[in-house]
This record gives C-alpha cells, sequence and structure tokens, in this order.
C-alpha cells in the first residue's frame, strides 16, 4: 500500500538553531503514530511543518503522492489534513454549538455557497450527531471560555474532525488533563478516529498513552528521528530510554514543563 | 426572509420612519438625512468592528462617494439620484477592493492607522487640487428621481430622505443576511481565533477583504446621500480625520448588536450635536467628548444594549 504521508529529508532552522534535521519518515494509511520526544526535541516543529504552520528550510512533505511543502494552513487543511492544539484552538466568545455549526459550515460550503445561511437544519442535525460522538453535548450551550480542559480538547478535536481529514495530527491531546479523565477522553477520541476511518499521529509525553493507543512510536530528539518501531520495541530502544524515557522521567519528577 | 424578526422590525420601523417624516419640521428632517447618511457608513465599521477590527480613515469612503457623487453632478451635470448613488458606491468599491489587498494583511492599530494614511492621502489630494474644490469644495444639485423633479428645498429633501430610508433598508437587510450567512457569521470566529479559522480551511484575510469591500461601499453610498442632502461638497467636513473620528464615536455610540443600531445611534449623534452647539457654541466638543466617556464606561455595547437590558429589567 503507498504511504499517505511521505517526509523527505526536512529540515528548519531558526538562524543557528536546527529544529529538525533531516526527518525521513512514510506514514500508511490507517496507522495511529505516537510521536515521543523531550522539550525542544522538534516534534511540535515537525507538525508545524507537516500542517503548513511552518515552511521547512529544506526536504519534501507528499500527502497521498502530492507534494504540499510550504503550503499554507488552509490549503493544507483543504488537501485532507486535519489538526488539532496543545493550547486548544476554539472560538471562545461562541458557544459549543455554534465552534462546531461554523466548523460545519465551512467544511461544507465551498466558494459562493458561504453566503447561504448558517443555521441550515442538515447542518444543525449533522452538528448535533458530532456533538454526542465527541461527549460534549451536555455543554451545548456553553461558551467555549467556560469549558473544562477535557472538554475544549473535545471540542477542538471534533473541529478539526468535520472536513473528514485523511490524517489527524493531534499535539498532545491530553496534556492539562487530570489522571481521571485522560483515559476516558483519550478512549472517546480513538473511538471516534477509527470510526472515521482517518491516519493519527499524535504527540504525546504519557507512556501509558503511548503503549496502550499507539501502532508506532516516533522518538525524537535534537530534530532527529531516534527511533522509529512498534511501542514495544521503541520503549525498549537504548536511545528511548536514555533521551526521551529518561526526560520524562526527570520532568515527572522534579515537574518540568511540556514545550509549545 | 420574512422569518427573521430583525428584518420584519426593520421593515416596520421603515415604514413608521417615512410616514413620520412627512410630519417633522424641516431641520429635524435635515438632521434625519445627516443621520442616515452616516448610518450607512457605519453600518459598514460595525461588521467590521464584530471581527475586531477598527478603522480611522473611513472617511475615505465616506468623503470619496461624496466626491464621487459630486464631480458627476458638477462636470456631466447628472442630477439623477439613482446615477449619484451607483457612481458614489463604485468609486469607492473599487477603491475598497484594491486597497483591501494590502490592508486585508493588517489587524490591531496597524489596521486602525493604515486606513487613516489611506484617506489623509486622499485629504490631501483634495486640498491641493483646484479642479477638486481645493480647501472650499463645491456645490452640488439638488436630486432628480428618474421622472421626478421636485422643488430644490424642503419638497427635494423630503424625497431625498424617502429613498435613503429605502436605501437604508435594503442596506439593513442585506447586512442582516450576510450577518446570518457563513461567511457573515466568520466575523465573531475570526475575532476570536484566525488560526483556527485557517485551519478550518477558509481563508481568515478573504473573509476580511470581503468585509472591508462591503464596508466601502455602504461608506460610499452614505457620503453620496451626504452630498446630496448637504448640497455641497468639502474635504474637511467629509475626507478629514476628524470625519473618520466620528464614524467610529457613532458605531461606538451605536454599538455591534444589530443592523438597527447604526441608523439610531447616528440620529441621536446628529440631535447631541446639534443641542451641544446650542448650549456651548464654542466649546461643544465638551459635550460630545463626555457623552463618549459615559457610553464606554456605562453603556460599552452601545445604545442597542439599553432595549436588552430594559427586556432583562422586565422579564
Amino acid at each position: 500500500m503507498a504511504p499517505i504521508l511521505e517526509v523527505q529529508n526536512l529540515q528548519k532552522t531558526f538562524g543557528a538553531v536546527v529544529a529538525a534535521k533531516d526527518i525521513n519518515v512514510d506514514v500508511e494509511p490507517g496507522e495511529i503514530v505516537g510521536i515521543l520526544g523531550a522539550n525542544g526535541a522538534g516534534k511540535t516543529t515537525f507538525v508545524n511543518m507537516v500542517t503548513g504552520y511552518l515552511k521547512p528550510s529544506a526536504g519534501t512533505i507528499k500527502f497521498q503522492g502530492r507534494d504540499i511543502t510550504g503550503l499554507a494552513p488552509r490549503k493544507v487543511t483543504m488537501t485532507g489534513i486535519g489538526r488539532s492544539f496543545q493550547v486548544s484552538q476554539v472560538f471562545m466568545t461562541l458557544s459549543v454549538f455554534e465552534n462546531l455549526l461554523t466548523a460545519l459550515a465551512i467544511a461544507q460550503s465551498p466558494g459562493t455557497s458561504m453566503l447561504r445561511p448558517l443555521r441550515r437544519p442538515e447542518l444543525i442535525a449533522e452538528c448535533e450527531a458530532t456533538l454526542a460522538r465527541y461527549g460534549i453535548a451536555d455543554q451545548r450551550d456553553q461558551p467555549a471560555s467556560q469549558l473544562s480542559q477535557g472538554a475544549r480538547k473535545l471540542l477542538d478535536i471534533a473541529m478539526a474532525m468535520v472536513s473528514k481529514p485523511k490524517i489527524l495530527l493531534l499535539d498532545e491531546p491530553t496534556s492539562g488533563i487530570s489522571v481521571e479523565e485522560k483515559f476516558p477522553l483519550m478512549d472517546r477520541v480513538m473511538e471516534a478516529l477509527k470510526a472515521a476511518n482517518v491516519t493519527v499521529l499524535f504527540i504525546e509525553h504519557d507512556m501509558e498513552i503511548i503503549e496502550r493507543y499507539v501502532s508506532r512510536v516516533l522518538a525524537f530528539y535534537q530534530g532527529e528521528v531516534i527511533c522509529d518501531a512498534p511501542p514495544a520495541e521503541a520503549l525498549a530502544d537504548a536511545k528511548v530510554q536514555e533521551f526521551v524515557i529518561g526526560t520524562e522521567v526527570h520532568r515527572e519528577t522534579h515537574g518540568g514543563t511540556v514545550d509549545a | 426572509m420574512w422569518r427573521d424578526k430583525t428584518i420584519v422590525g426593520l421593515t416596520i420601523a421603515a415604514v413608521v420612519v417615512v410616514v413620520v417624516s412627512f410630519f417633522l419640521p424641516s431641520w429635524l428632517l435635515n438632521q434625519a438625512l445627516f443621520g442616515f447618511a452616516r448610518a450607512l457608513a457605519v453600518l459598514g465599521l460595525m461588521v467590521l468592528w464584530r471581527t475586531g477590527l477598527v478603522s480611522f480613515g473611513h472617511a475615505l469612503y465616506f468623503g470619496g462617494g461624496a466626491y464621487a457623487a459630486a464631480l458627476l453632478s458638477r462636470y456631466y451635470e447628472v442630477t439623477d439620484f439613482f446615477v449619484l448613488l451607483l457612481a458614489g458606491m463604485i468609486a469607492t468599491t473599487f477603491v475598497g477592493f484594491v486597497l483591501g489587498f494590502i490592508i486585508r494583511r493588517y489587524r490591531d492599530i496597524f489596521f486602525a492607522m493604515l486606513s487613516l494614511a489611506f484617506s489623509m492621502i486622499l485629504y490631501g489630494v483634495l486640498v491641493k487640487t483646484e479642479v477638486l474644490g481645493s480647501t472650499d469644495g463645491f456645490a452640488v444639485s439638488s436630486p432628480t428621481f428618474l421622472f421626478y423633479a421636485p422643488e430644490p428645498g424642503d419638497e427635494a429633501k423630503q424625497a431625498l430622505f424617502v429613498a435613503l430610508v429605502i436605501a437604508g433598508w435594503i442596506a439593513a437587510v442585506l447586512v442582516q443576511m450576510y450577518l446570518n450567512s457563513t461567511l457573515g457569521r466568520l466575523t465573531t470566529a475570526i475575532r476570536d481565533n484566525e488560526i483556527r479559522v485557517e485551519y478550518l480551511g477558509f481563508s481568515a484575510e478573504h473573509a476580511i477583504h470581503v468585509k472591508y469591500v462591503m464596508s466601502a461601499a455602504l461608506a460610499g453610498a452614505g457620503g453620496a446621500f451626504m452630498a446630496m442632502s448637504l448640497g455641497q461638497v468639502d474635504p474637511d467636513s467629509m475626507v478629514n480625520w476628524t470625519a473618520s473620528g466620528e464614524l467610529v464615536f457613532v458605531t461606538i455610540l451605536s454599538g455591534p448588536g444589530s443592523v438597527a443600531a447604526p441608523f439610531i445611534g447616528s440620529l441621536l449623534f446628529e440631535l447631541l450635536r446639534t443641542y451641544a452647539v446650542e448650549f456651548l457654541p464654542h466649546s461643544w466638543q465638551i459635550i460630545v467628548g463626555a457623552t463618549l466617556l459615559i457610553v464606554i464606561f456605562f453603556l460599552p455595547g452601545g445604545v442597542w444594549s439599553l432595549l436588552g437590558r430594559l427586556r432583562r429589567a422586565e422579564g
């Protein structure tokens, strides 16, 4: 099967700082890939380049065989790549329902049909179904600013999914979520994503989440992929143990911060 | 369209205003003419404001519309109301479309000041150009309406006011329909989070460009009406930065709550200024400035928000 995403020799430099160095990754359709790494390892830079937020300094990104290197976020989204953010990017003053309705209307209104009324019966019905699927129907009329971190993450992911992307990149879906909340949240998200048959790449620091949900791990260190393997093999890898897991243990012990 | 309560309300209000206008004294009809002409420009600014953008230079389009109509009247002796109105709108729509490619990239204070800079360029050109009337401006003929040529004076003003109410109604209904559309609803979404709008697959810049051109066309229409109402155009009262400031003042006074708000706010502004000049002829700005402070402190949602407060108090 041809890879859905092909990343070749991808690099990103900020002045003298090399944030991503010679990254080569192929992702097959249907894979669930976990991206691991310490702060500043290049995980978010990688996701930002794939989703058009940053232009690579060198290298190519192909999605379904089409070169999308350097395309603007809007165009990347339109090709079929969605993303969520570490800090949820929702419309804070709008209600949960209005957030999702706006996202749905944009996804289903190319060109001049953007002038059609927003509150159309078919959109409203789909919106209600999506709210139920992601478990946020109870907060339907609450402004997004008043949601818990977990509910806001679910809304962010639901909004990214309404355009029916082929690949979804999640940036730390469980960051800021309590231990009690993280598994129910991830169960809900993964169930919805599997039902949508979407390929998933997600950045995660939590090893329990990685072990439980991913089929493959990409471990980053100083802008490079140091390990690309199934989770059991990757977590046992000496380099990953030294440069990634060691850092995580250190951070959990000493209470560090996560990167953006 | 008729399921929208705002549109029904606008329609009833327009009919009532037209009927009442036949019984208004001449001075009050004048105030209403000036107020409603300015309201068209404020309607456009309200759309921008909902997106989180404030233009300090919309006198470019207000004055531009006025001058486009006035120049056609002066040099080609066109007096037909529809042609003059269209001239004002087409000229400013074109300018707004071209400048929109630049201005849509900027936000916050940069958006505001860039708008101001463009308007001051037009002001500079007008005051230095003799054929454009220089600092004195020039007179505009009393308008005619297809085959109807009212007597200059009260009859012409009455006819112009009816036309203005109809134009205002059309503009308000179209803006209301736009605000209820997907593109229109992006106003708040863009103000809240442009990144998310981009990652939903829509260009925030494109949406802002559309709103900017719309606001330019509305300001151009307002300017053309003002030129016909005053029978005069001049750069100081129509294009200078103070004219832009007045438009922003009225936008704040009106509030962003409804497409009807600019019409109420603009009329209040005309009355406020008239009475302020009456009481303090040499320092009337103190009263106007104090009013703005009161609105900002106690009515941040503008006069329109009073209705909401009244409803809540009753219910």
